[in-house]
């Protein structure tokens, strides 16, 4: 009994660590942000490499959710007599659930393990302190651009997981009973409101805010060497979807809360 | 000792303009006080004095783990210490803050002992680092700055190539180009010639020397290398238990009767 008290008190010991480590980092960043010079090429480089390097797994991967989605929900809603549902069935499940949450856990593991691999590497071969010594900011050249690249990339990316699923929803669906896409669209949309479309691809800025400071953080703490750099690259991907899964759960009730 | 007093005031009134002003003064390139540093229960610096004079070249010696390496972070901010001050040119750096330490930090060049080379980065962007940062030149003279310090360090033929093709030696001399971009007035060098052949190592120690004639700085060197200790440095600072056991020229050292450092010696003879 005591050994599992202890263990549950060590445990919570390090989650707190961790976290006041990661509060800390945060306002590192934080603080470097606000001063000259803004970092705006690299910021554009961190934006390709983010966004246009993680297109078109996004893409397929929304792509793959609009076919599944129509050929699963096709049979329910047939059993149900509201096939005519269907074309709302999908734009409405792509838009609010699982096109925002797909993109966040696909760039958790594509951007979040890239992140952590790359800046733990940096770390374990003193490129970091080489960049802090020769008077450059690394909270605001290496993280910062990162982090905002990030947040600025996943709701683009969302709105192509998106635009990819329906399209592709469309194309299952027309297989089997012939609709024009016009019409698809009309009948996905009724009903729907701008909110209903705003709210959700706009969260996804949350899920890059989590992503990119996670793995920035991972990636800059790392010590040990090569397992370090491995073990950097697995947390940022762990946590990283394990904390966009939480906030999705917490932002969908904000969103209900404040924008239905 | 007044004038650096009186430095130190201006420094803490003016903030980093002082620096500029310090650099112009008769002021020691370096001095260290009283500096301790411990990790955990690991005392590694215990009350290490320390001065070198602009233009001087000072070799640390000791033993693996005696903190030759962290007294460089320390010096160049990557660290900071428990106690004791640091002064570069007259300026008590230990206090400063980031921007402050960053102005410090391009009056000064490191050598890191596994050069650091960004390995995303060509030779020629490596050595452009520091200049696309800090200067506002064009990027034709950029270009043309990163040639003249690859140049002297023999490697204007690799521009374009990637750290990863290059071998040990010729990745410190690149760390070498990049470290003398912005003609440091303090260059760190931390095992400049570890792990590199016999002959390669000699290379980098008359490169060395060389740039020390042109450029006049005052140098930290940070070496197992005795040999190497011995012609670039004009004095040597022998590490032990965490303090200055010895410091001296080389025949100072020789003629000691300190056991440690006959023992440390021997292997040289």
């Amino acid at each position: 009994m005591r050994s599992t008290l202890t263990s549950v008190w060590s445990l919570t010991n390090r989650f707190l660590e961790w976290f006041g480590n990661l509060g800390f980092f945060a306002w590192q960043v934080l603080r470097a942000a606000v001063r000259r010079p803004f970092e705006g090429r690299e910021l554009i480089r961190q934006l390709d490499e983010i966004g246009s390097r993680s297109f078109p797994l996004v893409a397929l991967a929304g792509a793959a959710i609009g076919a599944v989605l129509a050929l699963e929900s096709r049979a329910s809603l047939v059993q149900f007599g509201a096939k005519a549902m269907l074309p709302a069935a999908i734009v409405f499940s792509i838009i609010h659930e699982t096109g925002p949450v797909v993109t966040g856990l696909i760039v958790s593991g594509r951007v979040g393990a890239g992140i952590g691999a790359e800046l733990g590497a940096m770390k374990v071969t003193e490129q970091i302190d080489a960049m802090e010594a020769s008077g450059v900011n690394p909270y605001k050249f290496l993280a910062f651009t990162r982090i905002v690249a990030c947040i600025l990339m996943l709701p683009l990316l969302t709105l192509s997981a998106d635009f990819f699923g329906v399209v592709v929803g469309w194309i299952a669906n027309t297989l089997v009973e012939p609709i024009s896409f016009q019409k698809f669209i009309h009948q996905g949309l009724a009903g729907t409101s701008f909110n209903d479309f705003l709210a959700p691809t706009l969260r996804t800025a949350v899920f890059g805010l989590i992503i990119g400071m996670i793995a920035c953080f991972q990636g800059m703490r790392t010590r040990g060497g090569t397992a370090g750099v491995g073990l950097s690259a697995t947390s940022s991907v762990v946590l990283s979807s394990l904390f966009v899964i939480l906030a999705d759960v917490i932002l969908v009730k904000f969103i209900l809360v404040f924008f239905s | 000792m007044m004038p650096e007093q009186d430095l130190l005031l201006a420094a803490e009134e003016s903030g980093a303009t002082a620096i500029e002003s310090a650099g112009k003064t008769d002021a020691p390139a370096l001095v260290l006080r009283g500096i301790h540093k411990s990790f955990g229960s690991q005392v590694v610096l215990n009350g290490i004095d320390l001065t070198v004079a602009s233009g001087e070249t000072l070799a640390v010696l000791g033993r693996s783990g005696t903190g030759k390496s962290v007294l460089l972070k320390l010096i160049i901010g990557l660290q900071k210490p428990d106690s004791g001050s640091i002064h570069i040119h007259g300026q008590e750096i230990t206090g400063l803050d980031i921007d402050a330490l960053n102005e410090i930090r391009k009056k000064m060049g490191f050598l890191f002992q596994h050069a650091a080379l960004y390995d995303s980065l060509t030779v020629e962007q490596n050595v452009a680092f520091p200049l696309k940062r800090h200067t506002k030149m064009t990027a034709s003279q950029q270009r043309d700055r990163v040639k003249e310090l690859l140049a002297a360090v023999g490697m204007e033929r690799d521009l374009e190539k990637m750290p990863a093709d290059l071998s040990g030696g010729m990745q410190k001399r690149v760390g070498l180009a990049r470290a003398l971009a912005l003609e440091p007035a303090i260059l760190l060098l931390d095992e400049p010639t570890a792990g590199l052949d016999p002959i390669t190592s000699d290379e980098i120690d008359a490169l060395i020397l060389k740039l020390q004639e042109e450029h006049d700085m005052a140098s930290i060197v940070v070496t197992h290398d005795l040999h190497s200790a011995k012609s670039i440095a004009d004095r040597i600072a022998l590490l032990h238990e965490g303090n200055v056991l010895i410091e001296g020229s080389f025949n100072d050292l020789a003629k000691s009767g300190d056991e440690f450092v006959s023992e440390f010696l021997k292997r040289d003879s």
